[in-house]
């Protein structure tokens, strides 16, 4: 592929997508190690980077496409899995921090509920035991 | 312009797999690592994915959904086994 053989908008998009990507790459990562507790660390990774995985996935898809003859949608099948199963993942991560009673960061909204979501969650999980 | 914007995004990928290798190895709690490692394939994907426009090889992007797939099963399989104790039961 000849990289410098593209029209200057073209470049520029691509540019813009690949380095919109990383940033958020990075920032979900800087959150992952600054954010108080858990709960707070689980938002910075699950949605800023799947964002930035999102826009680097359509910049390469772009890029493929144009530099060779035909879409190309491998990226597409992985943009697609990724964002059904980031909050899935999500999901069940929180779930198991529920479960180990972890500790939540002072000042949290609604953070006596913790307890009644741990409650609720033994209760339907005893009820499908048999 | 482009490969020169390759190499810094690489650059950026590079550093957050850094800091989440510290959270990895520093994470209090076994569900922080398990996030840790959630991100740890999400980033991996993505440095694949520039890897492989940088070579222009067709063949990194089967790596990247395989290691998709098997990151979000190994994902469930670790939260699975916290929260029961077991993982096919």
């Amino acid at each position: 592929m000849n990289l410098n053989e593209l029209p200057l908008w073209l470049e520029i998009l691509l540019s813009a997508l690949l380095l919109l990507g990383g940033l958020f790459v990075l920032i979900g990562a800087i959150g992952l190690v600054r954010l108080p507790d858990f709960f707070t660390r689980l938002h910075a990774p699950t949605k800023a980077s799947t964002l930035g995985l999102g826009a680097i996935l359509l910049g390469s898809m772009v890029l493929v496409s144009v530099s060779h003859d035909g879409v190309s949608l491998h990226e597409l099948l992985i943009t697609l899995f990724l964002f059904i199963t980031a909050p899935v993942s999500a999901h069940m991560m929180c779930r198991a921090a529920l479960h180990q009673r972890l500790k939540i960061a002072p000042g949290t909204r609604n953070g006596e509920y913790q307890g009644l979501t741990l409650a609720r969650q033994q209760e339907r999980d005893s009820s499908r035991l048999p | 312009m482009l490969s020169t914007v390759l190499l810094i995004v690489l650059g950026m990928v590079m550093v957050a797999l850094l800091l989440n290798l510290w959270r990895l190895f520093r994470g209090p709690s076994t569900p922080d690592r398990i996030l840790a490692l959630d991100t740890l394939y999400l980033n991996a994907i993505a440095l694949i994915v520039l890897f492989g426009l940088w070579k222009d090889a067709a063949l990194y992007f089967e790596a990247a959904l395989l290691i998709a797939l098997l990151g979000f099963v190994s994902t469930v399989a670790l939260c699975k086994y916290l929260l029961r104790g077991d993982i096919i039961e």
